[in-house]
């Protein structure tokens, strides 16, 4: 297909989106991550019957704490697909760079730099 | 098992705000198997707590460890060469495990990070109900398996109130009536007639009202 998506993003691969945990997705913002999304199956149609499902309840619980830590819930975002749909692959990660480029840079990296210095 | 809840993370935030080292310690456990404090609570908790304090620009260490048993000393003991090295504790155990780690260790502050709430059982994934009150006379060969102690409201023990109705209390239209539980179980056992014997006064010395209890077995002890 030769779609174009931003270089932004990094693709980590799980057999499932129900392999994705909370602590997950927690780390990568604990590390600098500005923003996480998870892109799963369409619901209903989990080889794993609820993977997907889980990966959401997921998401909303990582959503949660985010905001009560003070980072926002907003950065972390459930998609779902059908894995032939390239073209809504790439329109996911262009809405989210855009999302994520208007709230700005994961305010841990700034705290983190004024603790050091 | 003992079942918990976790507490809101603002309150844990309020206690631990003080502090600069903080051992977050998770439990094996019950509290694994309701998922208040287990291995996966404490890094969820510990990730948390570290964004939150580095956010707000404090510098707080934050360590994590789960025993396999908080109310045991075996346990205990694993983590004694190193709690000198933070400024308190922060425990997900039951409130026993809290209380035994707060005895053992007693110039290092222990904080609770979940409610202690009952003794129960997991209906379902999520859903957690009690089932024992610890009485210490137990009954249940006479009600049918069913405790009255601890699933009625009012621990009646020679049947139903008037608040039964529909086979459900009036405190909670979605609670069955234990001694509707009762009835129904001893039915299906065929000993129904039993349900007519009365029980006696019930010695509640080895329950709450007798202070705080303690099982010594001789023949155990070493």
């Amino acid at each position: 297909m030769r779609l174009q998506y931003p270089g932004t993003i990094r693709i980590i691969r799980v057999p499932c989106t129900g392999k994705v945990d909370v602590i997950h997705i927690l780390r990568a913002f604990e590390k600098g991550a500005d923003g996480v999304y998870v892109v799963g199956c369409m619901e209903g149609d989990c080889r794993f019957v609820r993977g997907n499902l889980r990966a959401r309840k997921r998401v909303e619980s990582v959503r949660r704490i985010l905001d009560k830590v003070g980072i926002g819930g907003e950065r972390v975002q459930m998609y779902n697909l059908s894995s032939g749909d390239g073209p809504r692959f790439a329109e996911f990660a262009v809405e989210m760079t855009e999302k994520i480029k208007s709230l700005g840079p994961n305010p841990l990296k700034a705290a983190r730099w004024k603790m050091a210095s | 098992m003992i079942v918990a809840d976790r507490k809101p993370i603002e309150e844990i935030i309020d206690e631990l705000k003080d502090f600069k080292s903080i051992l977050i310690a998770g439990c094996n456990e019950c509290v694994t198997v309701c998922e208040a404090g287990g291995k996966k609570e404490v890094a969820v908790l510990a990730s948390s707590l570290r964004m939150y304090f580095m956010n707000q620009g404090v510098d707080v260490r934050i360590d994590e460890v789960t025993l396999e048993r908080q109310c045991d000393h075996e346990y205990l003991e694993e983590i004694r060469n190193v709690i000198d090295r933070y400024d308190a504790v922060l425990s997900l155990a039951c409130g026993v495990g809290v209380q035994f780690m707060a005895e053992k260790y007693f110039s290092t502050p222990v904080i609770p990070g979940v409610n202690t709430c009952f003794m129960g059982v997991t209906e379902e994934r999520g859903v957690w109900s009690e089932r024992c009150q610890g009485c210490g006379q137990c009954i249940l060969a006479r009600t049918g398996g069913i405790c009255p102690v601890s699933r009625c409201a009012k621990r009646l023990l020679n049947g139903p109130c008037g608040g039964s109705s529909n086979g459900k209390c009036e405190i909670d239209a979605d609670l069955p009536c234990a001694w509707q539980l009762i009835v129904d179980r001893l039915k299906e056992l065929g000993r129904l007639d039993e349900y007519e014997l009365l029980a006696p006064i019930k010695d509640w010395s080895t329950d709450r009202a007798g202070g705080p209890r303690k099982v010594v077995r001789e023949d155990v002890r070493l």
